[in-house]
């Protein structure tokens, strides 16, 4: 690397040595600024450990726990065998035993059961007569998604039991899940999670890695030197491309080790796609850096993007259920596609010429916005 | 009640070093203000000023000792005495959104200033100021002059029973700093203020009551101004250069020997210097060469020089020779006299605003040329169109033969840049702030690590102290090193010395001149007009258009004879007829 | 003597000067369109994001059959899974075509009925096929629901015809309360209030302090007669107006564009509404005050009160699913008690029990948190 040796070489490769040399020289200083401060340190780090944590616990869609309250005017066998197949699923735990039609309303309304099972009274005559026994059920709704859940629990627990009374005739049907046999919600969101997570500090450092320099006004120093606007935008971006990367490394392990998701794609790929994905994030950012004013504004437009982009990744809602328009504007969403690779290669096990299609909007995100950016540099100064 | 506004004893306040080590930022201070008085604090960076202030102000508790203003215990009650003083600190908080009139009002209504006076203070303020036509422009986008003028018009919308001034004039133009001055003065005259205000301007505090010497948190000297410049009586001498060469050469020779002077400075084409009590008046004939010697009446500043010197071991005061050759290597020394700088017709408008009118000049090789002109005059635009910066809206523009905004990088090696505030990175160590530096600039290996080595040394700055944790003229130090680690040919430097106390501009320049004798080009912009006593020749600017330009002795000319000697004086007498040929032409 | 002139000077100025600084607070907030971007666009965006652009519900999710039994009993057992609103079913010939489809995601379950199907199902032990994609497990747990429910149903209606058997069947009867259609928007955008208010109160106020302390503004502010509680009372004030204005917002677009009822007391609603979001402007205030750094200050609030406040509040994940060390996390949380009372108001009525509890609980955390903040703008520096 040093002058000497650089003769020695043939002149392209000097000179390409040289402008990597420069390039190098500018990640060493970004990557101590960033790193000396120890606040910055926990700040890079910990919140990637933290949420991911608090995602994997608290971000459950899996109905596990379901108090209810039961009232059985029919004191009868079939209601008893209804009630005992209820409390077996283990989902279900019986908070209260109701005398009366009265005490239901103030349970759900106070949130202490979830739905409230009435037996009325003629339950057990009908069905011993051949007819239709017919079971209440008042669910909770404030939450849709989890009265939605707790609704086709019972109603399996209800067709389980006519199975069974009616001699185990049925149509069996039998499920089998690609991908994650138990169809666990945890398995849907936390490989996903390795590219969101990195998303939001990544973006946000890029877009503060211009506007902190033009802030304290070194960034003038910067752009006298030999350095073309190209080695800066390098020199600038592959740090912040770097910590996504290792933010990534963090959640990855935490899935894989701690929650025990198994990975069953190949981990260079996934990286390779990690690595597209941080690039057209950065280049958002970078973007934003150059827009922006001062860090405040930096860090409050990258907010205002970075909200829309995790809504509409398909992260927790599927694309298809959007509205048209909106289908449409995810194709600029960098996080989109990035959650698509990771999934489909962590849970799916896809090969680069299933995901390949992928890479495209990355790279084209990438195209425009790092060449804008770094344009800007010399344009926006005044 | 007594007649003191600030009584302290035995003051005292401990930081935390850079090492980690507790020190005492003010050690054992004993001193009393009188009521109705001007006290000027001077002293080195690092000496306690600020400190000091802020204790008055009631923002840092004392860690021992007794501190008294007017009459209250500020430790126990801060509030009391907020209520009662004025204080501006040395970095004015303006808000920078709100427009000159809203800061006014602001601070205004939080003294609780009357409905019925404030028309009239405003009125006062704004006139003094003469600010009245700006009252609606943000903040922001005032001078850095103008912005000093609209903090001590804030800080100045009550009458406070004492007011504190932190290093007023920091970074304002010699105009600026005469308003300034005369408000402070008027408002005494007036209004019968008590003032305590630090300054790193001699003549500032030679026109105040009492004179406050502080250095390393102590106190050395309480006195009036005369009684402290009559230290330095006997002591004080000019000497005339040879004639055809810089007085500044004959100017680092002295300030080379340490042992036998105190102190050397050009002026007016002649050097002054101070004599060591210790070393007889015959003693130092290997230095003046035979050159005339008289002597001269003794001012504050040689005094205040003197008393720095008495408390401080000599630091060394010179870059160490080594490192010198290595630069000397760089420049070329055949081509010496040939423009490395040409500029004609320069112009550049921001909208209908003209910031730099007709420009034309052109800079040699091994030349100090010096940038003058008040704040918002267009110098810093100057510079930055000259470093590529700053797109020029019309002219021609070449720094060693080509236009930086449009070269390839390989021109831009040849040149280094100080910009006008600190800019280096702050939480790296002063190492990795070079070792940054010389590598973007294509050292690489062994030669970089021999030129940080060398200029670590000759800067005297210790490679892995924190960037950000030095003291004030240290980072000015290091902001030059990081732009003369890849040994430039041609050097421009913003505003190197604002802010810096005299000793620290007295290595500054000893360091320049060094430059200059070993070919390097120099481009300089200063506040402090005795510094263009060092340059080759100046240029001053105002509004945007040139006034003067030529050797310093030839600008002292056109301000009005030979008997204008003080570059201060000049400057104001250039820039003020340039304003009234400019109206009278409008 | 002229202290007490002084003394009583000071406490007629409060008025003055909390004006004077309510002044000033409000001019920069307008005067820097990066804070208008997050306080009014952003929650704009977040309405119609939430209201249109994400639903959990399964609509039409595509999904394979293939029939490899031509029978006549078999097409009526698939015409229950035709008719649906919930499937869009494809016919597939192959069942390598369709888990190709399904791998591609161009399906999202496939249902096989094996050729044997008839014969089995006189035999007994009939079974029918369910593979789905387990990636996205809420959509794959609600469309096994669907197609046991759409089968079950089909082969109880053979079964009547066959001469119904004598044991007699349990029905169901559910209903929903609160939600009726089990309208995931209907829980979203109560709970998109809570976000809101988040954001506007934790964020935006978590740069106001530190960025006077980064632009050196405090400094001569201090020395004046102001007190730090009216400077804290100043900063709250405009972010006050923009968070009532967001809740506005709110509240019309809930019920003229999404047409979620409001069944509580509108004045309940703005109360705590009011009350929690003084809650969350303190807490921003007070990691200002505390970090005394943009950037960290602005990671902080959204660590500490933005992403518990999506995660741990209930708002989308219920908080029965958590495990109970992170629930006893979620009951500290200001944002989990607004969350409870706020979707109560819109969705179930006025429990004026519980509007009680949770608003002396948001008050508690305001008047600690008023205490904390004033204490870290005590007018020292160092």
């Amino acid at each position: 690397m040093d002058r000497e040796s650089g003769r020695a070489l043939p002149p392209m490769l000097a000179s390409v040595l040289g402008w990597l040399g420069e390039v190098a020289f500018l990640f060493r200083k970004e990557v101590l600024a960033l790193f000396k401060d120890p606040a910055n340190r926990i700040i890079l780090f910990a919140p990637a450990f933290i949420q991911t944590l608090l995602f994997g616990y608290g971000a459950i869609l899996d109905l596990q726990h379901v108090p209810y309250a039961v009232l059985d005017q029919s004191r009868g066998q079939a209601a008893s065998e209804l009630i005992a197949r209820l409390d077996g699923t283990g989902v279900f735990t019986r908070q209260a035993t109701l005398v009366s039609a009265n005490q239901i309303a103030p349970l759900i309304d106070r949130q202490k059961v979830l739905m409230a099972v009435t037996i009325p009274a003629d339950f057990d005559r009908k069905l011993a007569s051949g007819g239709n026994g017919e079971v209440q059920v008042v669910f909770d709704g404030r939450n849709s998604t989890t009265a939605g859940a707790a609704a086709s629990y019972v109603s399996a627990v209800v067709r389980a039991l006519n199975a069974s009374r009616s001699g185990g005739q049925g149509v069996a049907v039998v499920r089998r899940a690609w991908f994650n046999p138990n169809l666990e919600s945890r398995w849907q969101i936390m490989p996903a999670m390795i590219a969101t997570l990195s998303m939001l500090q990544t973006m946000l450092l890029a877009a503060l890695s211009v506007a902190r320099e033009r802030e304290q006004g070194t960034f003038d120093q910067l752009l006298v030197t030999p350095m073309t606007p190209l080695q800066i935008l390098v020199g600038k971006a592959l740090p912040s491309i770097v910590v996504g990367l290792l933010q990534s490394t963090i959640v990855m392990l935490i899935v894989l080790l701690w929650f025990r998701i198994p990975m069953s794609g190949s981990p260079f790929l996934l990286y390779f796609g990690l690595l597209c994905f941080n690039i057209a994030a950065v280049g958002i950012g970078m973007t934003l850096s150059a827009f922006a004013l001062n860090m405040q504004q930096a860090m409050l437009y990258s907010f205002v993007l970075i909200m829309p982009l995790t809504l509409l990744s398909g992260l927790l809602t599927p694309i298809r259920n959007m509205p048209l328009v909106l289908q449409y504007a995810t194709y600029v969403n960098p996080l989109r596609f990035g959650v698509a690779i990771v999934r489909r290669v962590y849970l799916e096990g896809a090969g680069l010429g299933e995901i390949a299609i992928n890479f495209v909007p990355l790279l084209a995100v990438a195209a425009v916005t790092l060449p804008l950016s770094a344009w800007l540099f010399r344009h926006r100064l005044s | 009640m007594s007649d003191c506004t600030v009584v302290c004893e035995g003051l005292r306040k401990v930081f935390a070093g850079a090492d980690g080590r507790p020190f005492d930022a003010v050690h054992d201070l004993t001193f009393s203000l009188k009521r109705g008085t001007i006290s000027a604090l001077v002293g080195p960076d690092g000496a306690g000023k600020t400190t000091l202030m802020r204790m008055v102000s009631g923002l840092l508790k004392p860690d021992g000792g007794s501190l008294e203003v007017l009459g209250t215990d500020v430790a126990a009650d801060p509030q009391a005495v907020q209520n009662r003083i004025s204080y501006m600190p040395q970095r004015f908080g303006l808000y920078e959104d709100l427009s000159v009139q809203e800061n006014l009002d602001l601070y205004a209504d939080l003294h609780g200033v009357p409905q019925e006076v404030r028309a009239e203070r405003f009125r006062r303020m704004l006139e003094m100021t003469d600010m009245a036509r700006f009252t609606a422009r943000a903040a922001g986008n005032l001078s850095g002059g103008m912005k000093q003028k609209l903090g001590l018009a804030c800080t100045l919308v009550r009458v406070p029973d004492l007011l504190l001034l932190d290093e007023p004039s920091v970074g304002v133009d010699p105009l600026s700093r005469r308003d300034l001055w005369e408000i402070i003065e008027q408002l005494i005259a007036s209004d019968g203020l008590s003032v305590l205000v630090s300054t790193a301007y001699m003549d500032e505090a030679g026109r105040c009551d009492d004179v406050l010497v502080m250095d390393h948190g102590r106190l050395l000297a309480q006195d009036r101004p005369q009684a402290i410049t009559a230290r330095a009586a006997g002591l004080t001498y000019r000497v005339t250069p040879e004639p055809g060469t810089p007085a500044r050469d004959l100017q680092a020779r002295l300030i080379d020997a340490p042992e036998r002077v105190v102190d050397a400075v050009p002026r007016g084409g002649a050097v002054r210097f101070i004599r060591q009590s210790d070393c007889p008046a015959d003693g130092m004939a290997d230095l003046l060469q035979g050159r005339p010697v008289e002597p001269r009446g003794e001012e504050l500043e040689d005094a205040f020089m003197l008393l720095l010197r008495q408390h401080d071991a000599p630091k060394p005061n010179a870059p160490r020779d080594a490192a010198i050759p290595e630069i000397r290597l760089a420049a070329k020394e055949d081509a010496a006299g040939e423009a490395v700088i040409h500029v004609r017709d320069l112009v550049r408008r921001f909208g209908d605003f003209t910031a730099v009118a007709n420009t034309s000049f052109d800079v040699r090789r091994g030349e100090i040329f010096g940038l003058l002109g008040p704040n918002g005059a267009g110098k810093t635009t100057t510079f930055r169109m000259l470093c590529g910066l700053l797109p020029a809206t019309s002219g021609t523009l070449e720094v060693a033969g080509v236009n930086l905004r449009r070269a390839r990088s390989e021109a831009r090696r040849k040149i280094g840049y100080v910009a006008q505030k600190f800019s280096l990175y702050a939480n790296l160590t002063v190492r990795e702030n070079l070792e940054f530096f010389g590598g973007a600039y294509g050292l690489r290996g062994t030669v970089l690590k021999q030129r940080v080595h060398a200029i670590l040394d000759q800067f005297g700055l210790d490679g892995a102290a924190a960037s950000g944790a030095l003291p004030h003229g240290y980072k000015q130090r290091l902001a030059m090193a990081a732009g003369l680690v890849h040994a430039p040919e041609i050097l421009f430097l913003d505003e190197p010395t604002s802010g810096i106390d005299p000793l620290a501009r007295r290595a500054f320049w000893r360091t320049i001149t060094s430059l200059s004798q070993s070919g390097v080009t120099v481009i300089v912009t200063t506040h402090f007009m005795e510094e263009a006593e060092y340059c080759d020749r100046i240029a001053i600017q105002d509004a945007g258009r040139m006034l003067a330009l030529g050797t310093p002795r030839q600008v002292r000319e056109q301000a009005g004879g030979e008997s204008v000697d003080d570059m201060n004086q000049a400057f104001i007498a250039i820039v003020e007829q340039g304003r009234v040929k400019g109206r009278s032409a409008a | 003597m002229s202290d007490a002139r002084n003394t009583s000077a000071d406490d007629s100025g409060f008025t003055t000067r909390l004006v004077a600084l309510v002044r000033k607070e409000t001019r920069q907030m307008l005067r820097d369109r990066s804070n208008l971007m997050v306080g009014l666009l952003l929650p704009v965006v977040l309405i119609l994001l939430f209201g249109y652009g994400l639903s959990f519900d399964v609509r039409d999710a595509p999904v394979a059959l293939v029939i490899q039994d031509r029978s006549e009993t078999v097409s009526e057992l698939v015409s229950g899974l035709r008719g649906s609103p919930y499937l869009d079913p494809v016919d597939v010939q192959t069942m390598e075509e369709a888990s190709r489809m399904l791998v591609d995601g161009k399906v999202d379950a496939i249902v096989q009925i094996p050729g044997d199907f008839a014969s089995r199902q006189v035999k007994g032990g009939a079974q029918v096929q369910l593979v789905l994609n387990g990636v996205d497990s809420t959509t794959a747990q609600t469309l096994e629901a669907y197609v046991q429910g759409a089968i079950a149903t089909a082969m109880a209606r053979q079964a009547d015809r066959g001469g119904g058997m004598a044991t007699g069947t349990v029905t169901l009867m559910t209903r929903t309360w609160f939600n009726e259609e089990g309208n995931s928007r209907w829980y979203l955008v109560p709970g998109l209030v809570v976000l809101i208010m988040t954001l506007v109160g934790a964020f935006l106020s978590s740069l106001l302090i530190a960025r006077e302390w980064e632009r050196g503004t405090l400094e001569a502010l201090f020395v004046t007669p102001v007190r730090p509680l009216e400077l804290v009372l100043a900063k709250l004030a405009p972010y006050i107006i923009i968070g009532l204005i967001d809740l506005a917002m709110c509240i019309i677009a809930a019920v003229v564009l999404f047409a979620v009822p409001i069944r509580g007391s509108l004045v309940a609603i703005v109360l705590v509404s009011f009350l929690y979001l003084l809650v969350s402007l303190l807490v921003g205030l007070l990691i200002s005050g505390v970090t005394r750094n943009q950037f960290a200050a602005s990671q902080v609030a959204l660590l500490a009160s933005f992403m518990p406040a999506l995660m741990l509040s209930g708002f989308v994940f219920d908080l029965r699913n958590i495990p109970l060390a992170v629930r006893i996390v979620a009951e500290i949380l200001p944002a989990t008690h607004f969350m409870g009372v706020i979707k109560t108001l819109f969705l179930a009525g006025t429990d004026w029990g519980l509007v009680a509890r949770n608003s002396a609980i948001l008050l508690g955390y305001i008047v600690v948190l008023t205490f904390l903040t004033r204490r870290t703008l005590r007018k020292r520096l160092g």
